[in-house]
């Protein structure tokens, strides 16, 4: 079970997206698990062969925990033939002491090479009740982990199993928690983070009517947004402001590998993730666009990876149409910067020594005064506003 | 709604009794000059005389006897005995003569006797004194057995039992007297027949009763915040035993704690235990825990009696094993 965020104790695996015998490539979704901001999709980490899924659905299991056994190449078969089931069962790890009884309890918690319930007999250990379970299911009690004392199949090893499906990931998570887990992460950057906060009022005329002329010849749904203008904006300017792209870190400052923009999606029934648009920087304004409309739908669905959760090195929020004009960001520890966007409002403005009137949009910066000072963040707040009143450059 | 002792709610059960039935007399060691020797008769023999109010030679065999001849007379005699050791001097009485009459007779003698007894340990009372023999009782066809674990209980248990055609013993427990809590004086009677859910809980079934209950409650407490929700049943009635409500309740959480302080060795804990695995054996998700007395007789040294006897701390260890198995 990987962290996806420095507040993530535990998940829950809600489906399967492989099984036993499949050549996974690294990248590949594996699985999807639930956490308190919602259902995140799993990708694995190398190219392999699933040997066998060992954590249970729908039970709570903590950072760290196995969630399958994967062999990767070279590494030799644990099986003779990976068609019986009986040959999926876990490479049975350095002669477990393991007797038929009594149950010396403290077994087999998921850890690597916990012993199958199967007794010496061949019987395999199950409580009353997931036997009668398993048999409604019409699951083969050898093919499941047992989590009880001595491998033992219990009700919870069952949960979700046979019946239950994709139903779930709807909405799947929960406001409370995920309350819980926002009001953690932001008391501690108050508590933690010495905040300093820059603010700037930038006209949007240009950048609106460069936007006007490119959607023409746009269709529909490849229609940019200003939203898209705003991203690339802040992606180019943090190339010249590195010291706010990163993470502060056991006392000191780590500058982000790339710039990896958490975007703040807020969700219908409550509650905030920002999941993170990769290498900003270097996409186009097209597949900015595309990649932005993506992952805010399935941050609303529920669907994000697990890079996106926990790769973020820098957030933007924009507050959109029906926003306030500015906010106030606080930052998103271990980053060091939030960059923060307000509602696009007409207003009086002058240039050249004649009032206009012109879209105006507040940005605003919370950066950490540990890693940087106002000074710079004023530099990057104009290097903000020069892309965005050159828009062709974006 | 009225706050008082379990004591006193046993005695104000009595009283009631009196009034309402001339049928009624109570008889015991101690129990009219002296008041009882747990209090509960104390100012009864001021205010119904010494004829309704007796004191007894030290006798059970011979009080116990009397008051299976009344009852088959057509009294209705409460018969109290000092501690449920002392009752295995009635045993005879009880087993041979209240529990078969009626059976022997073809059902032309009733025995409507009404049996009271001080059980359980906790006062210092050490070996002679301090047992809880129910479950011996529990195993007698022909009896009632009731062990209130409530002040509403012991203050309306007495009066079914009466109007019960056969002999019911009543155990009460000596560390509930001081107890206290709410009574509905208007309430008619409560049942003697059904098992109560005290405490609704998902995920273990805590079965107990008499002087377990609030241990057992206590323990459910620590659990609710350890993130286990225990159900807790009073079982009540010991027999005959109210299986359908214990094994409803198991058949949802799946897994249980029978928490019982007579010894484990042929208890009514393993009788419930036995009873669970004939009746929801395919709803068990865990093997049945059982926190019982330690098997000695029990010890007169403070220390030494706690350390015998079923405690909160030992219930959640037992849940915590049956729950989260280690």
């Amino acid at each position: 079970m990987p962290s996806l965020g420095p507040d993530m104790e535990s998940a829950r695996v809600v489906e399967w997206l492989v099984k036993p015998g499949d050549a996974v490539r690294r990248g590949d979704v594996i699985v999807v698990v639930e956490t308190d901001k919602g259902a995140i999709e799993i990708e694995v980490f190398e190219d392999a062969v699933v040997e066998a899924l060992v954590a249970p659905l729908d039970t709570e299991l903590a950072v760290g925990a196995v969630l399958a056994r994967l062999r990767t190449k070279g590494e030799s078969e644990h099986q003779a033939s990976p068609d019986t089931p009986k040959a999926q069962a876990l490479p049975v790890a350095p002669a477990p002491a393991f007797r038929p009884e009594p149950p010396s309890v403290s077994t087999a918690r998921l850890d690597a090479g916990a012993p199958r319930g199967a007794t010496d007999s061949g019987h395999q250990r199950a409580s009353p009740a997931a036997r009668k379970r398993a048999a409604d299911l019409g699951l083969d009690l050898a093919t499941l982990h047992g989590s009880g004392p001595g491998g033992a199949v219990l009700l919870a090893d069952l949960a979700g199993l046979g019946g239950v499906s994709r139903g779930r990931r709807a909405g799947g998570f929960d406001a409370a928690a995920m309350r819980r887990v926002i009001g953690t992460a932001m008391a501690r950057a108050k508590r933690e983070i010495p905040h300093y906060y820059l603010g700037q009022q930038i006209s949007m005329a240009a950048a609106l009517d460069w936007l006007g002329r490119a959607n023409e010849n746009r269709s529909v749904e490849a229609r940019l947004l200003p939203a898209a203008l705003l991203l690339r904006a802040v992606g180019l300017a943090l190339t010249k402001a590195p010291s706010l792209n990163g993470y502060y870190e056991d006392g000191a400052f780590r500058a982000g590998e790339g710039i990896h923009v958490g975007w703040a999606v807020a969700l219908r029934g409550g509650g905030l993730v920002a999941p993170a648009i990769h290498d900003v920087d270097k996409l186009n304004i097209d597949a900015l666009m595309s990649a932005l409309r993506d992952v805010v739908a399935r941050a609303r669905r529920g669907g994000l990876r697990r890079s996106e959760m926990v790769d973020a090195t820098v957030t933007v929020t924009s507050l959109g149409e029906r926003g306030a004009d500015t906010v106030q960001p606080i930052i998103h520890p271990p980053q060091v910067a939030m960059i923060g966007f307000g509602r696009i409002v007409e207003r009086p403005w002058a240039v050249a020594g004649q009032v206009q009137v012109q879209p105006v949009i507040g940005v605003s910066l919370a950066a950490d005064h540990r890693v940087s000072d106002g000074h710079l963040g004023s530099q990057f707040l104009s290097e903000i506003e020069r892309l965005l009143n050159a828009p062709e450059s974006l | 709604m009225t706050t008082m002792t379990y004591r006193e709610a046993c005695k104000q059960a009595i009283r009631a009794a009196l009034q309402a039935d001339p049928r009624v007399f109570m008889m015991g060691e101690d129990i009219a000059a002296y008041g009882g020797c747990y209090a509960v008769s104390k100012g009864l023999c001021a205010e119904f005389g010494a004829e309704r109010i007796r004191d007894t030679p030290l006798s059970e065999s011979a009080f116990v006897g009397a008051g299976i001849g009344a009852a088959m007379a057509g009294m209705r005699p409460i018969v109290e005995i000092m501690t449920v050791n002392f009752s295995l001097l009635a045993l005879d009485q009880i087993m041979n003569n209240a529990a078969t009459i009626p059976h022997m007779s073809g059902g032309q003698f009733a025995v409507p006797l009404v049996i009271r007894m001080a059980t359980g340990a906790g006062r210092q009372l050490a070996a002679q004194h301090s047992h809880s023999l129910e479950g011996w009782y529990a195993h007698i066809p022909g009896l009632r057995i009731l062990a209130p674990a409530t002040v509403e209980d012991a203050r309306h248990m007495l009066a079914p039992a009466l109007a019960d055609p056969n002999p019911v013993l009543l155990f009460e427990h000596v560390m509930l007297y001081n107890v206290e809590g709410d009574v509905d004086e208007h309430l008619e009677g409560v049942d003697i027949t059904h098992a109560r859910i005290r405490r609704p809980g998902n995920d273990v079934t805590v079965i107990t009763y008499g002087g377990s209950l609030p241990r057992a409650l206590a323990a459910a407490e620590t659990l609710a915040s350890d993130g286990i929700s225990a159900e807790v049943i009073d079982l009540r009635v010991l027999r005959p035993l109210d299986m359908g409500t214990v094994a409803a309740s198991v058949a949802r959480t799946h897994r249980c704690v029978i928490v019982d302080e007579g010894w484990k060795s042929g208890s009514l804990a393993a009788e419930v235990c036995a009873r669970l695995v004939e009746s929801v054996f395919y709803e068990l998700d865990a093997p049945i825990a059982r926190v019982c007395a330690a098997e000695v007789p029990m010890p007169y040294a403070a220390h030494l009696e706690q350390a015998a006897l079923p405690n909160a701390e030992r219930i959640v260890a037992a849940v915590r094993q049956v729950v989260r198995p280690a």
